[in-house]
């Protein structure tokens, strides 16, 4: 985790789209829908979505439990998960 | 004298390009040490060598085509001990055309077109040369022929000639072998709970997925059945001493590579995880080892990533094996006469019929599923 800094729900989305974009560079990621499933919208595999989430915690220092996710499969769920849990808002 | 050959890194590779040499000559080399870089159909593999000596001289520079089996480098294995140095200077000349396979450059270039073999020919020229026509000879009696390759492209067509490579492995794989199939789900419960108390005590950067479980569980159980761990070579399967699991990996622009997993079944959870990490992100990248490429004993595919619930696979020649995983799943289950619902995993086995029965596929697929009854003994050494 890096030096706390203040996300909003604007640069977070930023930051969730860019680490999106690195996995699936060829995905156009202006058509997600905030409901679209997006290991299976964005064909990634599990082993990059660990990578996604362990970049996220590099990132917004916000490390999601296996348990949870189930709660983050969309940009939509992602976010909100996201914005209680940064680290400013605890 | 010993010489150093393309490799042939995988059943459909007929030649490939030397890109990089990594040492000069005069170099004193180690097993396993890379030496030189290739171009290939599945991306630019470093190639190693097998046998401790001194690197004498090159027998193509940087940029040359190479059909597979032709002399790269000569190496002297005496020279191996330095302080008992061999004259470092190339071979005479005679010796080297003795050693090397004798062949015109018309029917090495043809060889490579038609993926003949240039080893495995009898040549009928003076002093044993290969000519075209012996060349053509050795094509026609493969028979049925394989649709032929126009060389190796270069990083242009790149996925045309991985997309090649892929058809001629897999129709030589549904020509020659006859498979088997067979089915059966596996409760995942203990092994999913397993993991997420392993993950929990772990940093994000070391979380295990679940394919590190699934790939040791079936290098465990190649333990018991040995019998779909190997090759079938000559009409005869030579079962393999070391169970190295090439483990399957999709590239986004499209294709396939199967890289091993060595010795898996003596490796440890994080070993494992950081060693499949490794493979994928260098897969990926396309630097792989040429011995990574060639050693698989066996295949796994985990096509469940993608929401597929069960793989029926076509088995990557001389393997006589390959083990599918579909999608873990919430599906009903019976047990004792209850009715549940649990984690399910579809998992199915591709066995060669020439190699072995349904029963010995049976065994294996019956002793994966214990296996994952019991995660914690998994990696218990």
């Amino acid at each position: 985790m890096n030096a706390v800094k203040n996300f909003g729900p604007k640069e977070l989305r930023q930051i969730v789209l860019s680490q999106l974009h690195g996995l699936a560079p060829e995905a156009d990621l202006s058509t997600l829908r905030p409901h679209d499933d997006l290991r299976e919208t964005l064909e990634i595999d599990s082993f990059d979505f660990l990578n996604f989430l362990i970049a996220l915690d590099q990132e917004v220092g916000v490390e999601i439990p296996e348990k949870d996710y189930g709660k983050v499969g969309t940009l939509a769920g992602l976010m909100d998960y996201l914005l209680v849990r940064l680290p400013e808002a605890t | 004298m010993a010489e150093f050959r393309m490799p042939s890194l995988g059943a459909d590779m007929q030649s490939g390009k030397l890109l990089e040499w990594k040492v000069a000559p005069g170099t004193l080399v180690k097993r396993g040490q890379v030496v030189a870089v290739v171009g290939t159909e599945k991306g630019d593999i470093e190639v190693e060598v097998f046998e401790e000596g001194l690197i004498q001289n090159f027998a193509v520079q940087e940029g040359a085509e190479v059909p597979v089996g032709a002399p790269l480098a000569w190496i002297d294995g005496g020279a191996a001990h330095p302080g008992q140095p061999e004259k470092n200077a190339p071979p005479p000349a005679v010796e080297k055309t003795e050693q090397r396979i004798r062949v015109s450059p018309l029917a090495r270039k043809l060889a490579a077109e038609l993926g003949v073999d240039l080893t495995q020919i009898q040549g009928s020229g003076p002093h044993g040369a290969i000519d075209k026509d012996d060349i053509e000879r050795a094509a026609r009696q493969t028979a049925p022929p394989l649709p032929a390759a126009e060389g190796t492209p270069g990083k242009a067509d790149f996925q045309a000639g991985m997309r090649r490579a892929i058809a001629l492995a897999m129709t030589r794989a549904n020509r020659d072998i006859p498979h088997y199939y067979l089915e059966c789900r596996i409760d995942m419960t203990r092994a999913l709970s397993w993991l997420e108390a392993e993950n929990l005590k772990r940093p994000i950067q070391n979380r295990l997925l679940p394919a590190v479980l699934l790939i040791k569980a079936v290098a465990k159980a190649l333990v018991k059945v040995p019998q779909l761990n190997g090759y079938w070579t000559e009409d005869a399967l030579q079962i393999a001493e070391g169970i190295h699991i090439g483990f399957a990996i999709a590239l986004r622009q499209g294709g396939l590579v199967t890289p091993a997993i060595h010795h898996a079944d003596l490796q440890g959870a994080d070993e494992l995880m950081a060693n499949l990490r490794d493979l994928i992100l260098r897969t990926r990248s396309g630097r792989l080892r040429s011995s990574e490429l060639t050693d698989a004993t066996i295949t796994v595919t985990h096509l469940g990533d993608l929401g597929v619930e069960k793989v029926f696979g076509v088995i990557y020649p001389p393997q006589v094996a390959l083990v599918g995983f579909g999608k873990i799943s919430e599906e009903v289950w019976v047990e004792k006469g209850m009715l549940g619902v649990r984690p399910v995993l579809h998992a199915t086995l591709a066995g060669d019929h020439r190699a072995s029965d349904g029963r010995t596929g049976a065994e294996f697929l019956e002793s994966l599923d214990q296996l994952l009854q019991a995660p914690e003994a998994l990696f218990a050494a």
